[in-house]
């Protein structure tokens, strides 16, 4: 296993920038997830470092080695593709021998190596099985075994549990969490879900427009968002934005809206511009009767747990997650209000956010 | 109203129907063909005897003289030789000849064999290269190419003998087999290659990729991945390929004379005593048509698959 290291990677097709100057470090033996809506280009940075695309410019390494411009043979990865791509004239067992074969092992060797993985992966009752007559979960588990046989450097994973429905999803992801703890393979994984992306990821990758926004822990990503995109995308529902027409100050610690104050963790950055936001999540809200933002109810979504109420105010619609009890009637009259500091100020012109002594 | 069937199947009056044509197809299609097999089991008389005859006592002797050369003798003659050993020797001396050698027709046949595979493997193989190259890699004017691979079928083959006759002259490729696998090749070439190319866009490019990330090269990938998936088109690719240098008559008559001579110009010409000999001649084309029969048997099940390819997504 080896870390992975890009550096100002980019990559155009035509006049299409689809990856700019992207800079990342993986650790050796990290689940790292490359998360972003579709088009961000987080499948073409992953088929870079696989070499099923060569880069415009840039560098990468595997380990110590810069292996941007060798053909993905040359690299020892293993790439689950989000269709399997399983060999559908091979039965499961001479799927997961393929990539030994290639590779002048034994006959015995290669046995033993298929039976392992086969057993890891608890597929051995079904090595003879033909792949078209699999399910999609087994599917996914060969797959995933043609891809450990080898013991590769890094895993790389494209979307691989985005065909698979809801139910069965959730415990793939289980078993494959368990599977890198018990493995501890350096593992790429592109998803556009982020909730497959924080239950999965030791550190998280957002990406946007063909730029890596924010690359972090799935805690910090969640509760201190570098930009707004980060903000509204991570999360379900994302976070609130409030449009403020007011510059903010060194050591500003309140905010004016509406005429009500609202206290903000203290600033440390002055913003560049009079158009700001002010950010806060579902959960950081809360419903009063006073002393805060007049709205009337909208909607009301039930999660059994919690509830989300969508609040229609003069800046739009702003959603609040509150107890199940919380009884609210649409088209009621009600305020919103944060229930403590967790707020992020993002500068309007750069939609990064503000330094603060929450965001510190 | 009867609700007892979908409404996506077929009325059984149309199903009749349907069968009925198709019989009343079969049958029209099969007479020719049936009364040249019957023609093959005939003797001279009563193959050209009128009005014709449909029930006859079956013989072999179209198929002795389809292989055997033969001379007449005088009865004496035939009386100072030993006594006929097989069943054909016999058959022959029946009608006071003695069989002289073997006639020409096993070499064509074997020459129609290896032009015919030949021709076939060539246009397989170097249209399945084409075509997966056309499929998947940025080729400079690819569209145009295609176009321009397609064109060369849009005239009758026939229409440039004379300069194909020319040059296989003057490059010594004339009634030699490479010349006429040749030949033939370009001739399948255009068909293979667009064939095969809709067959190479359905298989997912990622199959090859996945070869190539388990350590192999494109052109390993290819050949274990791609080629073993394409079978279905292969195999109809192959068919149409086989039928047309198996049959093709035009060409073989103008380049071949001996060496390379290919069946299908050969059978017409055997010539029994006093004009063609039919059994003979119905033997050779019975004969002839079993190899392209066999191999579209053998092939059936993917050339089925093959015409309806793409009508269903897998």
């Amino acid at each position: 296993m080896s870390k992975i290291k890009i550096v100002n990677l980019q990559k155009s097709f035509g006049d299409f920038t689809a990856v700019k100057n992207s800079n990342l470090t993986i650790n050796d033996k990290e689940f790292f997830v490359l998360l972003g809506p579709s088009g961000c280009g987080k499948t073409t940075t992953l088929r870079m470092i696989a070499g099923l695309e060569l880069p415009t410019s840039g560098e990468i390494y595997l380990g110590d080695e810069e292996v941007g411009m060798l053909r993905a043979s040359e690299r020892d990865i293993a790439f689950v593709f989000q269709l399997f791509a399983l060999y559908p004239h091979m039965n499961v067992k001479n799927n997961l021998s393929f990539p030994l074969k290639m590779q002048g092992y034994s006959r015995s060797e290669i046995k033993t190596r298929v039976e392992e993985a086969a057993k890891l992966l608890r597929i051995d009752h079904i090595l003879n099985s033909n792949i078209s007559s699999l399910s999609g979960g087994d599917r996914q588990r060969v797959a995933l075994g043609r891809a450990l046989v080898r013991r590769p450097k890094a895993f790389l994973m494209d979307e691989p549990l985005g065909t698979l429905d809801a139910e069965f999803r959730e415990l793939m992801c289980l078993e494959l969490k368990k599977l890198h703890i018990n493995i501890g393979a350096t593992t790429v994984y592109v998803t556009h879900d982020q909730l497959e992306a924080m239950s999965l990821a030791d550190r998280i990758a957002v990406m946007d427009g063909g730029e890596i926004l924010q690359a972090d822990e799935p805690s910090v990503i969640y509760n201190k968002p570098a930009t707004k995109f980060v903000a509204s995308f991570i999360g379900s529902p994302g976070m609130n934005f409030i449009s403020i027409d007011q510059g903010i100050s060194n050591e500003q610690s309140t905010l004016n809206i509406e005429g009500t104050n609202f206290n903000i963790p203290k600033q440390y950055e002055i913003s560049k511009g009079k158009k700001n936001s002010f950010g806060i999540r579902p959960e950081n809200l809360s419903l009063t009767n006073e002393g805060g933002l007049k709205g009337s109810v909208f909607g009301v979504e039930y999660l059994g747990s919690r509830k989300i109420v969508t609040v229609k105010t003069n800046f739009g619609e702003i959603k609040v997650k509150t107890d199940i009890s919380t009884s609210v009637k649409i088209n009621e009259n009600v305020q919103v209000k944060p229930s403590n500091d967790n707020i992020i100020i993002f500068d309007g012109e750069t939609d990064k956010s503000l330094k603060s002594e929450f965001m510190n | 109203m009867d609700t007892s069937r979908s409404y996506l199947e077929p009325s059984s009056f149309s199903k009749k129907l349907a069968a009925t044509i198709i019989i009343v197809y079969t049958v029209i299609t099969l007479i020719p063909i049936s009364w040249m097999v019957m023609t093959s089991f005939k003797n001279v008389n009563s193959a050209i005897s009128y009005p014709p005859e449909v029930l006859f006592e079956p013989s072999l002797e179209g198929y002795v003289n389809l292989f055997t050369n033969r001379s007449r003798q005088s009865q004496e003659y035939l009386d100072s030789l030993p006594a006929p050993e097989t069943w054909y020797e016999e058959l022959v001396r029946s009608r006071e000849m003695v069989i002289t050698g073997p006639s020409k027709f096993l070499g064509r046949y074997s020459n129609s064999m290896i032009i015919g595979f030949g021709s076939t493997f060539a246009s397989v193989f170097l249209g399945a290269l084409a075509a997966y190259a056309f499929s998947r890699f940025r080729v400079p004017l690819k569209d145009d190419l295609l176009f321009f691979i397609l064109s060369t079928r849009m005239f009758p083959p026939i229409a440039v003998a004379v300069p194909i006759f020319i040059m296989y002259r003057k490059l010594g490729l004339g009634d030699t087999h490479l010349g006429m696998i040749i030949l033939y090749t370009v001739v399948n070439l255009s068909l293979a290659v667009w064939l095969l190319k809709g067959f190479m866009d359905e298989i997912p490019k990622e199959y090859e990729e996945a070869a190539m990330i388990d350590g192999y090269s494109r052109l390993q990938a290819f050949f274990k991945v791609v080629l073993p998936q394409a079978m279905t088109g292969i195999a109809a690719t192959a068919i149409f390929c086989m039928i047309f240098s198996w049959n093709e008559y035009a060409f073989a008559v103008l380049l071949t004379q001996f060496n390379a001579q290919t069946a299908p110009p050969f059978i017409p010409t055997i010539i029994g005593e006093g004009g063609l000999d039919w059994p003979a001649i119905g033997a050779g084309t019975t004969l002839f048509l079993l190899p392209v029969m066999i191999f579209t048997i053998i092939l059936r099940k993917h050339l089925l698959r093959g015409i309806t390819f793409g009508a269903v997504r897998k």
